[in-house]
């Protein structure tokens, strides 16, 4: 996915009634009218919410005679899913090393290397 | 002790990560000071961490890379603003990869009882830098085809 589109979809994703909408859409494809029903919003108002969210590719939208459908598209869902679970994943694997060194500094604290004092600390410049 | 809890809200360029540890607030904050300690944990076991510098005092630099299994280099750098402290560790945040996009991160440890909560606070320059850093973040995905989605939207929800 491209980074614009990324932001698309971000930006679709920021408003409750576009979040209420996909989730309702989850359950299968729907009406401008049965979307607009639990909300206290008309129907005109709903169609720019399906805009911005068929601009950025979460749904598509057909007909059928002389309703208009619209669809979830789960594809950008799953790909924003995949871009914060890689970052995710970096900081869950960090952070479990991290509580095993603690443990560890915690059963052997004559074990543990360093100073502890930042201010002095030279690092391993070479 | 806890799941880190990462928040990355559409249309804020910040990331927050939150996380508990069993330990005392000086010993999770020593971790992240002390590069003996710091190389032990930062970066998932596949990668292999390699410090170059690593000055934590006021105008001190610090670099380090992350090798992957296929050799390809990942390397990091910034600056130390203020003398680090339990209270706060303040720096700034470049990846090589992409130079002259550079976070701002602060590093606070807030202590609960015999637990530490430790606070990062990533700075972006925009949502653009922010989505891209997520996004490039050592390119070793993992491809989770799993439904991650309600999670996320749980994630995205404002307020």
């Amino acid at each position: 996915m491209v980074d614009d589109q990324l932001s698309l979809v971000f930006g679709a994703l920021a408003d409750p009634t576009r979040r209420a909408i996909l989730t309702r859409l989850a359950e299968g494809e729907a009406t401008v009218a049965e979307l607009a029903a639990p909300f206290s919003m008309s129907q005109p108002a709903i169609s720019r919410h399906l805009k911005v969210l068929e601009h950025a590719g979460l749904i598509s939208r057909s007909r059928r005679a002389t309703a208009r459908l619209s669809h979830l598209e789960a594809e950008p869902l799953r790909e924003v899913a995949t871009w914060l679970a890689r970052y995710q994943r970096f900081w869950d694997e960090s952070h479990e090393r991290l509580d095993d060194l603690l443990a560890a500094l915690q059963a052997s604290p004559d074990n543990s290397p360093g100073s502890g004092q930042a201010a002095t600390q030279e690092g391993n410049d070479t | 002790m806890s799941k880190t809890q990462i928040t990355a809200e559409p249309g804020i360029p910040q990331i927050i990560i939150a996380r508990g540890f069993g330990a005392p607030r000086d010993l999770v904050y020593r971790a992240h000071v002390d590069p003996e300690l710091l190389v032990q944990w930062l970066g998932p076991r596949d990668l292999t961490m390699t410090i170059d510098h690593y000055d934590a005092r006021n105008g001190g630099i610090w670099r380090y890379r992350h090798q992957d299994a296929e050799g390809n280099q990942y390397g990091f750098h910034g600056v130390f603003h203020g003398d680090p402290s339990p209270n706060a560790i303040v720096q700034t945040f470049e990846f090589e990869g992409a130079p002259g996009h550079v976070c701002l991160q602060t590093v606070t440890f807030a202590e609960h009882g015999d637990a530490t909560l430790m606070r990062t606070v990533m700075a972006f320059q925009s949502v653009e830098d922010r989505d891209a850093m997520v996004a490039s973040d050592m390119e070793r995905g993992t491809r989770d085809s799993g439904d991650r989605l309600d999670e996320l939207l749980a994630k995205l929800a404002v307020g």
